[in-house]
């Protein structure tokens, strides 16, 4: 469920800068999009209210992520933020990757989210926390 | 097209103080009606004199503010009774359509044996739907979907072909909430029958636009809910017919349902009270009962003849830049609303940048998951549902809207 964060102007619903080039560039070619065969990480998620799936793939080599990749569809928010987010993980060590927060994804945006667009924004940080989980249990 | 004349939208539209606020800085157009609809001035007004004058239980308290709520409280029944040309002990007041649809598929899945045929349609809502499949899982019966056509219309040869001798239920959706689809329930109503099976209506997006006869239609069940028709949320209807309602077992008790109680036994109050168990939503019904006369003096008749002007005229609007559309070509088959999809624009991006103009519309699956992926093929639509306080002009407002839209999503 999303909460209301203290920092959050709760009666901010303009979101005029919300359609800002980049994040329209990342929806309409989005980074990563594609499939990983062979993935430590294999997660879907799906946004009931609007519809979104996004399903992730994350290759890890010696406590790195060597390849990270999405699949899926939604709305222009959900869809740039995962498409940023995947560009991001390259690189990380695992420990990075599962300390991501909500800050990062709403840096790597750019714009502040209302409530609403909360949902969209962070589906793709929910489906990486959830994957990390699946893969810490298989352990 | 001719403009139905015996509407006053304008003056209809200052019922509604709702559509003088602003939003975003804009006047409210308000396109979400298959969600819910807006409540005019007399039904809320009919639900504070509740509250602020005669606040009181029903069927328990014998003084004058007591004795006043249970009048009005059973007159609301007698008037949704008339509505549907149904009797009074033939309305039950619930939640909304959604109990409704649980309290019947509860009861009458009851005496059911594995291998029995429920058979729905593949536009279903979910609360037609869902209820029936867990409890098909339940007692190992089978579920089965009448197919849409390419039209979005219900498949009838497909109907005639899978209501058999093993079907007992026939549940199917009056109006699509997805597809405006106004379906003949008539003629489903008749093969159920002939073969024996019991025939319920989902009428929660039908009794809002369209005039409804039980009697007509013989069907053995119909439900809806308050607030899809301009009532409170929290209060629907379940109509069942008297001699299947006296069979039945009560789904849930306690107080209200009851007459005579030991501590071995019970049994059970007359009609309609017997599936009204516990301290109902009193205000909720005497608005309900409020909403009838609204909708009356309105007229159902009137309000379909301009919702198939304002449809007609929408669809042609939206046409004109270019946006897929979800509907059936016949104009006297649907119902108000027009569901759409922009190459290009996923639905709730759409629906975030009209929500700038203050205009409301709905995005996503709209409660039919299977309908809208499986059968549609869609990921998510956007979904403008009218209702007789709108107008072309506000058609015109949704239009320029989306061309906005398109424009920044650089769509042409």
């Amino acid at each position: 469920m999303t909460k209301f964060d203290d920092n959050m102007d709760p009666n901010w619903t303009g979101d005029e800068e919300v359609y800002r080039e980049n994040i329209i560039d990342h929806f309409k070619n989005p980074r990563n999009f594609g499939e990983i065969v062979e993935a430590e990480i294999k997660h879907s998620e799906l946004n009931s209210v609007c519809g979104d799936i996004i399903r992730l793939f994350v290759k890890l080599k010696d406590g790195k992520v060597i390849d990270a990749k999405f699949k899926g569809n939604g709305c222009a928010i959900s869809i740039a933020a995962t498409s940023m987010m995947t560009d991001a993980l390259k690189g990380k060590t695992f420990e990075e990757i599962k300390n991501l927060s909500k800050e990062d994804i709403f840096e790597m945006l750019g714009i502040k989210l209302g409530i609403v667009r909360m949902k969209c924004g962070l589906l793709c940080l929910n489906t990486l926390m959830n994957g990390i989980k699946t893969l810490e249990e298989k352990k | 097209m001719k403009q139905a004349k015996m509407l006053d939208v304008g003056k209809l539209r200052e019922d509604f103080s709702i559509l003088n606020k602003k939003i975003n800085g804009k006047n409210l157009i308000y396109l979400d009606n298959g969600a819910t609809s807006l409540t005019p001035e007399s039904v809320i007004g009919a639900m504070n004199e509740y509250y602020g004058e005669y606040n009181a239980n029903v069927h328990r308290s014998i003084h004058s503010i007591g004795e006043r709520a249970t009048i009005e409280y059973e007159k609301a029944h007698e008037k949704v009774a008339r509505f549907i040309n149904a009797e009074f002990e033939e309305i039950i007041f619930t939640r909304g359509t959604t109990e409704s649809l649980n309290t019947l598929a509860y009861c009458l899945t009851k005496k059911l044996k594995g291998g029995d045929v429920i058979v729905l349609s593949e536009m279903e809502h979910h609360s037609n739907l869902v209820p029936w499949q867990q409890l098909a899982k339940e007692k190992n019966l089978i579920v089965k979907y009448i197919k849409i056509n390419e039209n979005f219309e219900l498949d009838l040869e497909h109907a005639k072909k899978i209501i058999d001798e093993k079907t007992k239920i026939v549940s199917v959706t009056h109006v699509s909430n997805v597809l405006g689809t106004i379906n003949d329930v008539k003629e489903i109503c008749k093969l159920a029958h002939s073969n024996k099976a019991i025939f319920i209506v989902d009428s929660a997006q039908g009794i809002p636009h369209i005039s409804v006869d039980v009697k007509d239609i013989d069907c053995d069940f119909l439900c809806f809910s308050g607030h899809k028709m301009l009532g409170p949320t929290g209060i629907g209807v379940l109509y069942g017919k008297k001699e299947l309602l006296e069979k039945l077992d009560p789904f849930l008790f306690g107080g209200e349902m009851i007459k005579e109680v030991n501590f071995e036994n019970s049994k059970w109050n007359d009609l309609p009270w017997k599936f009204e168990a516990g301290t109902p939503n009193i205000a909720g019904g005497i608005g309900l009962g409020a909403t009838i006369d609204y909708l009356n003096k309105v007229g159902i008749k009137n309000i379909k003849e301009y919702q198939e002007y304002l449809t007609e005229y929408g669809i042609k609007r939206l046409n004109e830049i270019g946006v897929k559309i979800y509907c059936s070509k016949n104009p006297k088959n649907r119902s108000g609303v027009i569901t759409f999809k922009i190459n290009g624009i996923h639905a709730h991006d759409v629906v975030a940048l009209l929500d700038r103009d203050g205009i409301a519309i709905r995005g996503g699956h709209m409660c039919a998951m299977p309908l809208v992926t499986k059968v549609l093929n869609e990921n998510s639509l956007c979904r403008a549902s009218l209702y007789f306080y709108n107008t072309p002009g506000e058609i015109d407002k949704l239009v320029e809207g989306i061309k906005k839209a398109k424009e920044i999503f650089h769509v042409i």
